[in-house]
């Protein structure tokens, strides 16, 4: 068959095929589904791209139908997104299976977090210096100063602040563990450093606190939100170590095969930990201020805590293979 | 053009070529977007600065969105293509060619993170030139690939001239070499076309290296490869 009339007689299907194609690009989005003589058309123009490269009809013509069929694919072959039981599910049982599959780096990140964070912590009060060698002394102080009797904790603040802390919390503390996750890919280099720094600057200030003698006034404020949002970090540190060791111990993989599936599994456990700030950064902008009384404050961190504890280790069991 | 061709088999059986992009476009099309995100954020600061105290909390969140999701949404809901990826005509897919999700543009919008460590997106850069699909570390750790939106269409720059019919059939590669030939007569002066020409002498009958007839023969055969009869 000449090309002249391979071209002539199959026209009509590369130009229907088009049309069709046209259609769902300009309408993508919309759930109208793709018509049902779609995969037919789009197989006929498949084949003809394989008899027009092997009886060699013309560079021009391959490449005319290689754009149909790359369309057509695209229209055709969509990636299923892995939770298909949805939000629910996820919340329900999802993420804290998947936490608990993750448990031993989980462990390791709450070490990397945690260490630091005791360390200064329990250091910083008896040689204050330290503290600023890891935050400018303006810093420490400003940090410190709300939480001092008649600091602006104290004082109650109006709601409109409230709404600007919320933000706040949100961009600083999601970026932080989005940064954690980040990092994770240079080897897990990048999150060990947040986590330790984090840990290490969080130790700082709750050390100075202590130091000072605010401690009355911060831990009924810091309870709450700690729950949620120390245990968020740990866990998107986590997800950023679960992509530094596909790198460095592939397995029978390829690497790049490892990271990939390391990918799909860690961007899972940031969203969890992700969903967990923001539920923080509620906390954190409209309770925690509020004026209750101590024992209120800790009754109710408590159960947020243990609240957090068994939900990650019980929801979900038994767990799947 | 072939270095950076790379073919996909789809479950039809056929191959389907994505041309993949490297980092001078997508530079460009970084610096369009980091433009287009200043202006929003000025809109956003703008509209904050009229609601007070609570107005700046709203723009930090509108400030969070943007930072780290402008791309995703583009990238996910709108073909594949933040604005300006879609002016320098590139589109991010997954690495088989369909169309990229959710999970993965956040994964390779979040690790661009990573990418532009330790500075002007050093790392990224790195792993772009090592790579030979021109993937950062977020497309690494995603499975995507930013590709041209076009294939680059062969014969554009050939010469118009009478069509002649080549005495023998061409297979692909042969053809392409005809055609690529032609497209690049610009560049050589013409006794040095002749020469290459002559080397054709089988399929142009024109032995001499001096004869100007062997890249007239060559391009009018390009001219009729290109289906300009």
């Amino acid at each position: 068959m000449s090309r002249e009339i391979f071209e002539q007689r199959h026209e009509p299907q590369w130009k229907a095929l088009d049309m069709s194609l046209s259609r769902l690009e300009m309408g993508r989005g919309d759930r109208g589904g793709v018509p049902d003589d779609l995969p037919e058309l789009y197989r006929q123009v498949c084949h003809h791209l394989a008899l027009v490269r092997h009886r060699h009809y013309g560079a021009d013509l391959e490449l005319r139908l290689n754009r149909l069929v790359l369309r057509g694919h695209q229209q055709l072959y969509h990636h299923s997104s892995v939770d298909s039981g949805g939000i629910f599910s996820f919340i329900r049982s999802g993420f804290p299976r998947l936490v608990r599959r993750e448990k031993r780096l989980v462990g390791l990140s709450m070490l990397l977090f945690g260490l630091p964070l005791l360390l200064m912590t329990l250091l910083v009060p008896r040689h204050p210096e330290i503290a600023f060698s890891i935050m400018a002394p303006a810093e420490v102080e400003q940090m410190g100063q709300q939480f001092s009797p008649g600091g602006s904790l104290e004082a109650g603040r109006p709601v409109d602040s409230d709404v600007l802390m919320f933000g706040f919390y949100i961009r600083n503390n999601i970026g932080i563990a989005f940064r954690t996750f980040a990092g994770g890919i240079l080897g897990g280099v990048g999150s060990i450093f947040f986590l330790v720094y984090n840990g290490l600057a969080i130790g700082a200030v709750t050390g100075y606190v202590r130091q000072m003698g605010f401690g009355p006034q911060f831990f009924p404020f810091a309870i709450g939100h700690g729950a949620f949002e120390l245990t968020a970090i740990v866990l998107a540190g986590a997800a950023g170590l679960r992509m530094g060791l596909s790198l460095l111990a592939p397995g029978s993989l390829s690497r790049g095969r490892a990271l990939l599936l390391a990918g799909r599994t860690a961007i899972r456990i940031l969203y969890g930990a992700a969903g967990m700030l923001v539920a923080a950064a509620f906390l954190e902008a409209f309770w925690s201020p509020m004026p209750q009384p101590a024992a209120t404050k800790y009754a109710i961190g408590a159960i947020l805590w243990l609240a957090v504890f068994l939900y990650l280790t019980l929801a979900g069991r038994p767990d799947g293979p | 053009m072939l270095d950076t061709y790379r073919p996909v088999e789809t479950p039809e059986g056929v191959e389907i070529g994505l041309r993949v992009a490297g980092p001078v476009p997508r530079l460009y099309a970084a610096a369009l977007d980091f433009g287009l995100r200043l202006i929003i954020y000025i809109a956003l600061g703008i509209a904050a600065g009229n609601l007070g105290r609570g107005g700046v909390g709203l723009f930090f969140v509108g400030l969070f969105l943007v930072e780290w999701f402008y791309p995703v949404v583009f990238e996910v809901k709108g073909g594949g293509a933040t604005p300006g990826k879609r002016r320098m005509g590139l589109l991010v897919l997954q690495r088989d060619g369909t169309p990229v999700g959710w999970s993965a543009s956040v994964i390779r919008n979040l690790v661009r993170f990573a990418d532009i460590l330790p500075a002007a997106y050093g790392f990224g850069l790195g792993t772009m030139l090592v790579d030979r699909d021109f993937r950062r570390l977020g497309d690494l750790a995603a499975g995507t690939v930013v590709v041209h939106r076009e294939p680059l269409t062969p014969g554009a720059r050939v010469p118009a001239a009478a069509p002649l019919r080549p005495p023998v059939s061409l297979t692909l590669d042969e053809q392409r070499a005809v055609i690529e030939f032609a497209e690049r007569l610009g560049t050589w002066p013409p006794a040095r076309a002749a020469e290459l020409a002559a080397l054709l002498a089988p399929l142009t009958g024109v032995p001499h290296p001096q004869d100007p007839e062997g890249v007239q023969r060559l391009v009018g055969m390009a001219n009729w490869l290109l289906g300009r009869r």
